[in-house]
C-alpha cells in the first residue's frame, strides 16, 4: 500500500521497534543524509571513473552504508575513526566534506591529502578520521596506539576502527584485540563483514560462523548484527561506544552486510551469483529505512525526497569543485616526505 | 632547545652505551610527559639487554610499558600513539624481529605524513639492537639497517659511542618523523665520556673520528669503532687513514664523505650488513656520481658482511663480518696496491 504524504497520523499508530524509537527525527535525518551522500558520492565516483575522469582504482561500499553511518552516528566530532580501503563511507559518516574528498579522488591539490593519497588514503585529521588504509588490517594496530594515547592523555575520546571480514584473519587482528583488551583501551572494533575477502567467501576463510564469535578469546563483548539495518547498528554501537568511553574497554561489533559492487574495478563477479547480488539488493539499507520511517509516520515522502535531493546537490557541487581544482605542481613532488 | 643543539664538552664522566641510552630516555621522559617507552620485557626485567634497567621503577608501569610478544601490533601502536599526540619510544627486543613489524613501519609510519598531504606527523622512535658477535646465530644477529634506509619517510641512525647513543636518541625523540635507531649489541657495555645534561647529536651529520691523508674509511656503529682501531695500527705502517663515522644512514652525510675523498683520493666503505645491495653500494654510487669521483686514485672498495646467514660457530661468525684485521688489510692494499 502506497502511503501518501501527510498520512503521518494513520501510520504512526504502528508501534516502532525500540531500536528505531531510540532515534530522534534529527538523528534520523542526519543518518539518512549521510547514507545518501555516501551512495551518491560512490555512484558519481564510479561514473567519473567510467568517463576516464579518475584514474587508478576504487573500492566501493555501495550497499554497506548503514554500517558506516550507524556505527559512527553517536560518535562525537573529536572521537577518532580508522578506516579501510573501502573507506569513503566512513569518511563521509564522520562528517568529512565530500568536495575535498572528490578533489582527493581527482588527485587535486585541495583534496584532503593534496592529491598524494587518493581514494585509498583519504584522511580527515581535523574531523577525527585518522585515515583510510590500503593494507588489510593496517588500521587495527594503529587503533591500539590511539587507545593508549587517549588513555595516557586522560581524554574521554573513543577510537572506532573499521575493518573487513578479510582483516579478521590477519595476525594484526589477534595482536590488536588482545592488547586492547589487556589494557582496557577505549576502542570499538567494527567488522564490516561483507561476506567476501575479494573473492574468498568468509565461510571458506574462517572456521567460525561469525567474526564476533572470536570475541570471547579476548574477553570482550562480541555482537553480530544486521549491518543493513541502520537502527540496529546504532543500537549495537551505542553501548560499545559508552563502554569504551567509560573505561570499560573494547567491544567487537560485527555488521553483516554486502558490497553490491565488485571488490574493485577489476572484479568480474566470477565468485558469486547474480541471484545472490539481487537478494542483497532487496535488503538495501536506505530504502528499507525510508519505508519504515514512512510506515511509522516519522517522515513523509516529500521530506525524504528533500533529504535525498539535498545530498545529490552536495555531491554535484562536490564534483564540480573537484573538477575545477588545481593539480599539484610536479616541482613539489618530494614535499612532505618528511615533517620539519 | 637551540642551545642544546650545541653539543657540550664531553667531560670526564664515563657511561656505558646502554647507560647513556637509559639516561637519555630518563631525561626525555622527565622533560616531556608525552614520551613513553614500551616493548617486550622493558619493565621489571629491565630490557633484554638491560637498557631500560630501573626506568620502570622510576616512571611506573604507565610510562614504561611491558607488551605482549606482538611486534606488528606494538609497531602499529607506536604509529597510533604518535599520530595522536604522544612520543612513543618502542624497543624491539632484537632488530631481527623488525621483520614481524615491517608492515607498520614501512607501509604506515613511513608514509602517513606524505600520504595524508602533510596533515599528520609520526614522531615515533624505534630502538633496535642489531649486529652479530654474540653467538645468537642467524635469526638474532642480522644488520638490516639498509632495508630501512631504502624507505622514503624513515630516518635511520646507528650510534657507535655512548655519547652519540644518548645524543642521537634525544634528537630522534625530538624529531617529528619516525626514526629507527640501530644499536649494536656488542657496544652496550663499551664505555665513553657522556655529558650529564641533555644534548642532541644532529641526525644526518657524520663525524670525522680521525683526520688522515691517505685514504678515507667510512663506517658506522661498531664498524666505525673497528675502523678507528684499524687506523691506529695503519699509522704504524705510515698509512694515514681518515675515519668517518656516519652516525646516520638516512639522511646520509654525503658532503662529509665527498670532502674527505677529495682530500684522500681513496675510499674504503666498511659495514656489517650483507655486502651486496647494501650501504656500501649506495655510498659508492653517490661518490661515483659526484665530483669527488674525479679525485679518486683507486677504485672504491667495500668491506661488508659475507653473503650468508649469520652462522653460529664463533669462528665462522667472526669470518662473516669485517673485523679490525680485515680493515687493516684492505686499507693497506688500497693504499699500497691501488685496489683492495
Amino acid at each position: 500500500m502506497a502511503i501518501a504524504p501527510g498520512s503521518r497520523t494513520i501510520a504512526a499508530q504502528a508501534t516502532e521497534r525500540p531500536e528505531l524509537a531510540a532515534l530522534s527525527d534529527d538523528g534520523l535525518r542526519v543518518a539518512l543524509s549521510r547514507m545518501h551522500l555516501i551512495r551518491k558520492f560512490e555512484e558519481t565516483a564510479e561514473a567519473s571513473y567510467m568517463r576516464g575522469l579518475i584514474h587508478g582504482t576504487m573500492h566501493l561500499s555501495i550497499g554497506q552504508e548503514a554500517s558506516a553511518v550507524g556505527a559512527t552516528l553517536e560518535l562525537a566530532r573529536d572521537d577518532y575513526i580508522l578506516s579501510t580501503h573501502r573507506g569513503h563511507g566512513h569518511c563521509i559518516a564522520k562528517g568529512a566534506d565530500p568536495a575535498r574528498m572528490f578533489a582527493e579522488f581527482f588527485g587535486k591539490e585541495n583534496g584532503y591529502c593534496r592529491g598524494r593519497g587518493g581514494s585509498m588514503h583519504i584522511a580527515d585529521i581535523e574531523g577525527g578520521n585518522l585515515g583510510a588504509n590500503g593494507i588489510v588490517a593496517g588500521g587495527l594496530p594503529i587503533a591500539v596506539g590511539v587507545g593508549m594515547s587517549i588513555k595516557a592523555q586522560k581524554q574521554h575520546r573513543v577510537c572506532m576502527v573499521f575493518f573487513g571480514d578479510g582483516a579478521a584473519n590477519e595476525g594484526a587482528f589477534h595482536e590488536s584485540l588482545n592488547m586492547a583488551s589487556i589494557w582496557r583501551l577505549p576502542i570499538v572494533f567494527v567488522c564490516e563483514n561483507n561476506k567476501y575477502g575479494m573473492s574468498m567467501d568468509i565461510a571458506r576463510a574462517m572456521a567460525v560462523a561469525n567474526v564476533a564469535d572470536r570475541a570471547p578469546a579476548y574477553a570482550m563483548p562480541g555482537v553480530t548484527v544486521d549491518g543493513n539495518d541502520l537502527p540496529v547498528v546504532v543500537a549495537a554501537a551505542r553501548p560499545a561506544i559508552e563502554r569504551a568511553r567509560q573505561g570499560g574497554g573494547p567491544t567487537l561489533l560485527e555488521c553483516k552486510t554486502y558490497r553490491l559492487r565488485g571488490h574493485s574495478k577489476s572484479d568480474r563477479n566470477l565468485y558469486r551469483s547474480k541471484e545472490e547480488i539481487e537478494a542483497w539488493r532487496e535488503k538495501d539499507a536506505i530504502r528499507r529505512l525510508e519505508s519504515e520511517l514512512i510506515a511509522h509516520g516519522r517522515f513523509d515522502e516529500g521530506e525524504l525526497l528533500a533529504i535525498e535531493q539535498a545530498a545529490q546537490k552536495t555531491i554535484d557541487d562536490a564534483l564540480e569543485f573537484a573538477k575545477a581544482s588545481p593539480n599539484p605542481d610536479p616541482a613539489q613532488l618530494t614535499r612532505d616526505v618528511y615533517a620539519d | 632547545m637551540p642551545t642544546e643543539l650545541v653539543v657540550p664538552e664531553a667531560g670526564t664522566r664515563e657511561l656505558s652505551y646502554a647507560e647513556a641510552i637509559r639516561e637519555g630516555l630518563a631525561q626525555a621522559m622527565q622533560a616531556d610527559e608525552r614520551v613513553f617507552l614500551f616493548g617486550e620485557d622493558v619493565g621489571v626485567y629491565g630490557g633484554a639487554f638491560g637498557v631500560s634497567g630501573d626506568l620502570f621503577h622510576k616512571f611506573g608501569p604507565e610510562r614504561v610499558i611491558d607488551t605482549p610478544i606482538s611486534e606488528l601490533g606494538i609497531a602499529g601502536a607506536a604509529v597510533g600513539a604518535a599520530i595522536t599526540g604522544m612520543k612513543p619510544v618502542l624497543e624491539l627486543q632484537f632488530s631481527d624481529f623488525v621483520t614481524l613489524a615491517m608492515e607498520q613501519i614501512v607501509n604506515q609510519a613511513a608514509k602517513i605524513h606524505f600520504m595524508f598531504g602533510g596533515k599528520a606527523t609520526v614522531p615515533m622512535v624505534v630502538r633496535l639492537p642489531g649486529g652479530s658477535g654474540t653467538g645468537a646465530a642467524a635469526q638474532h644477529s642480522q644488520s638490516l639497517e639498509a632495508w630501512f634506509a631504502h624507505v622514503p619517510g624513515l630516518k635511520v641512525v646507528q650510534p657507535s659511542t655512548p655519547h652519540d647513543a644518548k645524543g642521537l636518541l634525544l634528537a630522534a625523540i625530538d624529531d617529528p618523523n619516525p626514526v629507527l635507531i640501530f644499536e649494536h649489541k656488542l657496544l652496550y657495555k663499551t664505555k665513553g665520556p657522556v655529558p650529564e645534561e641533555p644534548y642532541r647529536v644532529p641526525i644526518g651529520k657524520a663525524a670525522v673520528r680521525r683526520a688522515g691523508r691517505d685514504l678515507t674509511i667510512v663506517g658506522s656503529s661498531i664498524m666505525a669503532i673497528r675502523a678507528v682501531a684499524a687506523a691506529a695500527r695503519l699509522a704504524g705502517e705510515n698509512i694515514d687513514a681518515e675515519v668517518i663515522d656516519l652516525r646516520s644512514l638516512r639522511p646520509i652525510d654525503l658532503t662529509t664523505i665527498a670532502a674527505s675523498v677529495r682530500k684522500t683520493h681513496r675510499l674504503l666503505i666498511v659495514y656489517e650488513g650483507v655486502k651486496i645491495m647494501g650501504i656500501g653500494a649506495e655510498i659508492s654510487a653517490m661518490i661515483a656520481e659526484s665530483d669527488a669521483f674525479d679525485f679518486l686514485d683507486a677504485p672504491i672498495a667495500r668491506l661488508g658482511g659475507a653473503d650468508v646467514p649469520l652462522p653460529y660457530n664463533p669462528v665462522l661468525e667472526k669470518a662473516a663480518v669485517p673485523q679490525e684485521d680485515d680493515i687493516v688489510a684492505a686499507a693497506r692494499r688500497l693504499v699500497r696496491e691501488g685496489r683492495a
